[in-house]
């Protein structure tokens, strides 16, 4: 629940690029706005072959296979970038590659992809610290305990210019070649009777420019520069 | 299952048998009757042979203890099937399977998470020691008499009572992210050392009260024929207070060891510190499959359950059991 994908911890509130995307989704499938329900469910109670006390959740998760495995995702509604987020006098702030950051201690958040690519991307020398909230790595950040976080775009952006006090986005990291671009898609229970229609809303609302409108308005699209 | 199911048929019918040769050896217990004075003398031992009614009776107990022995396996089999047939027949089973018992993805995931296993056991070993030491400190000056100790016994329980009342979630957090936030230089900002530090204080209040529960169950006569011995406080208690108290409290001692094992995992929420139970989350939140959570319980267990008898051993080889508490 963080800016700049939900705004004010609301999700109710149909501000920031998710909470907006949720109530557009929801229009598509044919509901008001009024008839939208938020639930808050835990990390681990999100993945769990268990039965669900929601429809669909949005919260950053990206669509790998192997969790595709356990529940299913609907299309890709936002194609992730990851980016690299440090302090103003930290040893990686002018860092111009990423051979540039292989001897910081970086840190992520745990079940991100960010994760993922600290250690198949960056390879750095000392093993990556993870957290359990993008909170307790920032307080890190500060605590000169790391020298820096990686994380998604939209939310390296928020991070740099109001989480964390003199805040630095270092860049961004491309997809390695040949590889699947990255997505988050949204999350349902596995065999969902709906989320094939779910996925459909996901791709008219991507065909009509909904989906850009969106994250132009919420989302900042300010290029960062490109680690190579 | 040693036949305790096996009764003697109807002992009081054999109670007139009783006077002859077989009663000397019959442990049974049945009622003996008056031996006749006329009888002759028992037979020597290496002579004696059961009687018919003795060979007859070791035959029904053993057919008991026979009977006994397939009712329980039976029964054991029945249950167990009963539970297999009811998780195999829920709906969810393949995915449960999948997702809590994938052998494959277990096997894979192993070594990565016994590695992180070995360090919860580092932790856990060097965090016990200081906490035995630290907590010993606590107990002892928590049972200090007089009234010049005043400020030494307030300052005791004023530590147990703040330490043993406070999450230690929250000790974590506050000190694990708290004290390098104070940018003090000479001091660490590791948080693995902020983690085994908010480990140390928590504990050693746990620990102190357990000791201290020792030493005031050690009866007053003791310190009372120690000091009218001529030793000194301190030596009443190095010789005479605290070893009893120690040998009484083992069992409690053990449970706060084991519960520390498994809280070493909860460092993990600073971030740096790749336990178990860290490296399986890790493996849990990317791939969404439990099974590394319970490849890490196994691993506890399989630590705990050995400790649990070794103390026990070594407590009944000293002799310390006094109720002769066994498995």
């Amino acid at each position: 629940m963080y800016e700049p994908w939900f705004v004010d911890n609301k999700p109710e509130n149909d501000k920031g690029f998710e909470g907006a995307v949720a109530y557009a989704v929801a229009t598509k499938l044919g509901y008001s706005d009024s008839q939208v329900t938020w639930v808050r469910a835990h990390f681990d109670a999100v993945i769990s072959p268990a039965p669900k006390n929601f429809d669909f959740d949005i919260n950053e998760f990206s669509i790998t296979a192997d969790r595709a495995k356990v529940v299913d995702f609907s299309s890709g509604y936002y194609d992730v970038t990851q980016a690299v987020v440090t302090v103003k006098g930290s040893k990686i702030a002018g860092a111009k590659s990423i051979a540039d950051l292989k001897d910081a201690k970086l840190g992520a958040q745990i079940g991100t992809t960010s994760l993922s690519a600290i250690n198949d991307q960056i390879k750095p020398s000392q093993q990556p610290a993870v957290f359990q909230t993008n909170d307790a790595a920032v307080q890190a950040l500060q605590n000169g305990q790391i020298d820096g976080i990686v994380t998604d775009l939209p939310t390296a952006f928020y991070m740099s210019s109001a989480q964390v006090k003199n805040g630095v986005l270092v860049g961004q990291l491309t997809q390695p070649a040949g590889q699947t671009p990255e997505q988050f898609g949204l999350l349902l229970e596995q065999g969902s009777p709906i989320t094939s229609c779910v996925s459909a809303a996901v791709d008219a609302l991507r065909a009509d420019g909904t989906l850009a409108a969106l994250a132009t308005k919420w989302l900042a699209q300010a290029g960062a520069p490109v680690l190579k | 299952m040693t036949g305790g199911g096996a009764v003697d048929p109807e002992p009081a019918a054999h109670s007139g048998e009783a006077a002859g040769p077989s009663a000397t050896a019959d442990a049974a217990g049945a009622p003996l009757a008056p031996t006749d004075p006329g009888a002759p003398p028992p037979p020597r031992d290496d002579d004696w042979t059961p009687s018919p009614i003795q060979v007859e009776r070791l035959a029904y107990r053993r057919a008991r203890t026979r009977r006994s022995v397939l009712i329980a396996a039976a029964s054991s089999i029945v249950l167990i099937a009963v539970i297999v047939v009811g998780l195999i027949s829920t709906p969810g089973w393949a995915r449960f399977r999948e997702t809590f018992f994938d052998l494959n993805y277990g096997w894979q995931v192993l070594p990565d998470v016994a590695k992180g296993f070995w360090l919860n056991i580092r932790l856990m070993v060097v965090c016990e020691l200081v906490i035995l030491a630290l907590s010993m400190l606590i107990a002892l000056a928590r049972t200090l008499r007089g009234p010049v100790f005043f400020p030494l016994r307030a300052l005791a329980a004023g530590y147990t009572d703040l330490f043993r009342g406070l999450p230690l979630i929250l000790v974590l957090l506050i000190l694990g992210f708290g004290m390098p936030s104070l940018r003090i230089a000479w001091l660490p900002s590791s948080a693995l050392f902020w983690g085994c530090v908010a480990l140390i204080l928590t504990y050693s209040a746990y620990v102190a009260e357990v000791l201290r529960a020792g030493i005031e169950s050690v009866h007053p006569s003791q310190r009372a024929a120690a000091r009218s011995l001529g030793l000194s406080h301190g030596q009443t208690m190095r010789h005479v207070v605290v070893p009893q108290a120690v040998r009484r409290v083992l069992p409690p001692l053990l449970n706060d060891l084991v519960s520390l094992q498994k809280d070493t995992g909860l460092i993990s929420i600073l971030g740096v510190i790749y336990d178990a139970v860290l490296q399986a989350q890790i493996f849990t939140a990317s791939t969404f499959n439990y099974t590394s959570y319970v490849v890490a319980g196994l691993l506890f267990v399989l630590l705990t359950i050995p400790m649990t008898r070794l103390t026990d051993w070594v407590s009944r080889r000293q002799g310390w059991t006094g109720a002769g508490s066994h498995l």
